[in-house]
């Protein structure tokens, strides 16, 4: 009998279940904050459904209900996407400064 | 055009970067490469959507339009928040991931061909229990994340709002989202695929609004945590390896940081969940609150006290935030260093709004990671430690989690501020904090309190410093 394909993605997923455990665990306190927007900017990583549903529409109608639905999805991502790797950046970038500072 | 299987490599790849981001968090050094590591995945993710799809009709030159003006007042609001606002932010955007799904769950349930889930009417049976979970998941993450957002803004009050019958309220409604589900999947009707959706906005909010502001920490980690499981259920959906890998690192870290938050304030998840924390500990405080003697005194007194110390320990807390004293602090700081006076900073898991808060604040004001101590790292040098300076911090530091059994905080971890020779507290009155107890602190003898505006208080302690 041959495995139905959700059985691999299933796998995957609790996988990467326990990669996500054991990886956060060892994310420092100090950086829980910068954990917090960059999860979020790379959850948005969503947007690879919406972007398909947006291209969906044939020439005649680029918008369509569904495909209008995934152009707002890419507005909503977009957001996140460059909000939150931007941000993470920011914060990240204060953390750098340790003996250069000792003037 | 590429094909299928290579698209799927590549999503793999992203994914596998999503998760180096992730592990170069574990050291401030490695933490930036992890973020390139994090955006180098996602122009992977969205080039390879493009080509997989290979449609480049005018719909690409509106995708694009579209990209550009949501990277636009993403990375304008990036660059514009202040960090005090950080907890708000990551709300807010919690809540644009989970509208995201929303929208392209409805997206696949119109038109299902477009994502090779069959027809409509006629959609496979495991995609449609996957979109309409994934869907229910993103709106209850989007409209919790907004009520969030509300209470950390101070638009809508902190204070928990519960109602009787709350409870089974929501679990009637949880169970309703199932039984619709169900029926949905026999039905494949779209007007019960709407009622999921709406439902589930209907949970989010009434999942959150009987949480009080105390626990916030909680509802920003657990609310992570959904939007990742949201994405998961539309990464099943799509069939993407990305978003499936990335939904279940997501989940996993918002779960973990829930777990440590609850352990922090030694409550469980489920009481956080039920709510009503906060809300109703008035009897106790009014007994004690008169009676007790209080040594209070001013900055002069203060910079006295740590120009005479060899090490300080500064404790701050929400309450510094607030005042903005972070920046004037570290001017202290810099001034007792300057005088051979020893300092480090004690963070408790709690002590902002969100997990790692306080580390941020600190960080925007220059202060060196490598002086800033967790909880167990540095409690047991509050010891040997001359002077600890309290500065917006109250519930964290109170003793009565460790010895009064009655306490709402009993067997809280505390930092142990009252070993240390000498306490100065920086507070504008005697109320208690978020816990709405009375902190014993200050009234032990070795407590000094300065009751004044955080930032106002540590700048006139500099000028006593010069």
């Amino acid at each position: 009998m041959e495995i139905d394909p959700f059985i691999f993605r299933l796998s995957i997923f609790i996988l990467s279940i326990f990669i996500g455990y054991y990886v956060v665990w060892s994310v420092t306190p100090s950086l829980h904050t910068p954990l917090m927007s960059v999860t979020n900017a790379i959850s948005s990583v969503i947007i690879v459904g919406a972007i398909i549903a947006a291209l969906a529409g044939t020439s005649e109608s680029i918008f369509n209900t569904s495909s209008i639905f995934g152009f707002i999805a890419i507005i909503l991502a977009a957001i996140n996407i460059f909000g939150g790797f931007l941000v993470t950046q920011r914060m990240l970038q204060m953390y750098k400064k340790k003996k250069d500072k000792k003037k | 055009m590429i094909s299928a299987n290579l698209a799927a490599i590549f999503y793999l790849v992203s994914g596998i970067l999503f998760i180096l981001a992730l592990r170069g968090l574990s050291s401030p050094d490695t933490s930036r490469q992890g973020n390139y590591f994090g955006i180098a995945g996602m122009i992977i993710a969205i080039l390879v959507t493009f080509l997989s799809i290979g449609n480049f009709s005018t719909s690409i030159v509106y995708v694009i339009i579209f990209l550009v003006i949501g990277g636009t007042i993403g990375a304008f609001i990036a660059f514009k928040i202040p960090m005090t606002a950080m907890p708000e932010l990551v709300a807010g955007f919690h809540s644009l991931v989970g509208l995201a799904a929303v929208f392209v769950a409805i997206a696949a349930f119109l038109n299902p061909a477009t994502f090779n889930l069959g027809n409509v009417g006629d959609i496979k049976l495991a995609s449609l229990i996957e979109m309409s979970i994934g869907a229910a998941v993103g709106a209850i993450t989007f409209s919790g994340s907004i009520i969030a957002f509300l209470k950390l803004r101070g638009i809508m009050s902190g204070a928990p709002i519960t109602f009787s019958g709350q409870h089974i309220l929501n679990l009637i409604l949880g169970i309703g989202i199932f039984v619709l589900i169900f029926y949905l999947c026999k039905t494949q009707s779209a007007n019960i695929f709407w009622t999921v959706i709406i439902i589930s906005f209907l949970v989010g909010v009434l999942l959150i609004i009987p949480i009080g502001g105390a626990d916030m920490p909680v509802v920003i980690s657990m609310l992570n945590s959904y939007s990742g499981w949201a994405a998961a259920g539309i990464g099943f959906t799509l069939e993407n390896t990305a978003l499936i890998i990335t939904g279940a690192l997501v989940g996993s870290s918002g779960a973990i940081l829930s777990y440590i938050m609850c352990k922090a304030m030694n409550r469980s998840f489920v009481s956080v969940i039920l709510g009503g924390f906060g809300a109703d500990n008035s009897t106790d405080k009014k007994e004690q609150k008169d009676q007790k003697p209080v040594k209070s005194g001013n900055a002069e007194d203060a910079a006295f006290l740590m120009k005479n110390a060899s090490s300080v320990i500064i404790v701050p807390g929400y309450g510094m935030a607030v005042a903005q004293a972070q920046h004037a602090l570290r001017e202290m700081v810099d001034k007792l260093k300057k005088n051979d006076i020893k300092v480090t900073y004690a963070i408790h898991p709690v002590a902002g709004r969100m997990p790692g808060h306080m580390n941020v604040l600190l960080a925007e004001a220059n202060v060196p990671y490598d002086e800033v101590f967790e909880l167990e790292d540095i409690n047991n040098d509050f010891a040997n430690s001359d002077v600890a300076f309290v500065i917006g911090a109250n519930d964290v530091t109170n003793p009565v989690a460790k010895t009064d059994p009655k306490s709402p905080i009993f067997g809280m971890p505390v930092l142990d501020v009252e070993k240390c020779k000498s306490v100065l507290f920086v507070k504008r009155s005697l109320s208690p904090g978020y816990a709405g107890i009375d902190n014993e602190l200050f009234y032990k003898d070795n407590t000094l309190m300065l009751f004044a505006d955080a930032k106002k208080m540590t700048e006139d302690i500099v000028k006593n410093l010069e």
